[in-house]
């Protein structure tokens, strides 16, 4: 039961990031669009600007959430051995963990710097 | 059960895959793919907001040919992996579940995807 209530639990997790990630990514492919930043100073000023940088970092959250869903459904689907099956889950929890610290670092310093 | 004669050799080019199956399989990896691409995408992102170098660097830089190719391919993983997963949250509320709408769907995302990568690659450089 626990472990169909994970499994439930990380199918909805997967869809209400899904949504959040479309949302975004549509808002940003937008303004690159039809307003690209002309020069740095705009660039980090847009991304700097309370309500982006906010939006950027809960999407980092939801990011690392929906990955971390979605290799795991690969690696469980392809990968049999278990200690190998581990082994890559682990590495992908140390890469998404390190991409997460380093973007939140790339977002603050686009704010306050 | 029938005496067993495994090992099963399949032939991949000759399995008739459904197209909602190769749209299910290129959603996997084209999110594998956006896995793998996110540490390269943060270092751009850095370097875009370093200095106007840096901006100049990675603006400039997109209108190379490797790079275009680069952009192609991350497009594409970003909008086929959009593109089916909108599909399956309509599945979710059950928006075209029924045959000939199911399989249209799948032709639609798996071909409007490279598509759209290229009309967006030419608006973004």
């Amino acid at each position: 039961m626990s472990r169909r209530a994970a499994g439930l639990k990380a199918w909805i997790w997967q869809r209400l990031t899904a949504i959040y990630l479309g949302l975004f990514i549509l808002f940003l492919l937008g303004r690159l669009v039809l307003d690209p930043p002309l020069h740095v100073a705009e660039w980090r000023g847009w991304l700097g600007g309370p309500l982006v940088s906010t939006a950027s970092l809960l999407f980092v959250f939801a990011l690392l959430l929906h990955a971390w869903v979605g290799v795991r459904d690969i690696l469980m689907d392809y990968v049999r051995p278990i200690a190998l099956r581990a082994g890559l889950m682990s590495l992908v929890i140390v890469i998404l963990l390190g991409c997460g610290l380093w973007a939140v670092e790339i977002l603050i310093v686009a704010r306050v710097g | 059960m029938q005496p067993s004669d495994r090992p099963v050799f399949l032939n991949l080019l000759q399995v008739r895959l459904p197209i909602a199956g190769v749209m299910s399989i290129l959603h996997r990896a084209s999110g594998l793919l956006l896995f793998l691409l996110i540490p390269p995408l943060l270092y751009l992102l850095e370097l875009s907001l370093s200095s106007p170098a840096g901006f100049a660097t990675v603006r400039d830089g997109l209108h190379s040919l490797p790079a275009r190719a680069g952009l192609f391919v991350l497009l594409w993983a970003l909008l086929h992996h959009l593109f089916a997963g909108i599909r399956y949250l309509l599945l979710d509320i059950h928006v075209g579940v029924e045959r000939p709408r199911y399989r249209h769907s799948a032709w639609l995302v798996t071909i409007s995807a490279p598509l759209a990568s290229v009309i967006l690659m030419v608006a973004l450089t």
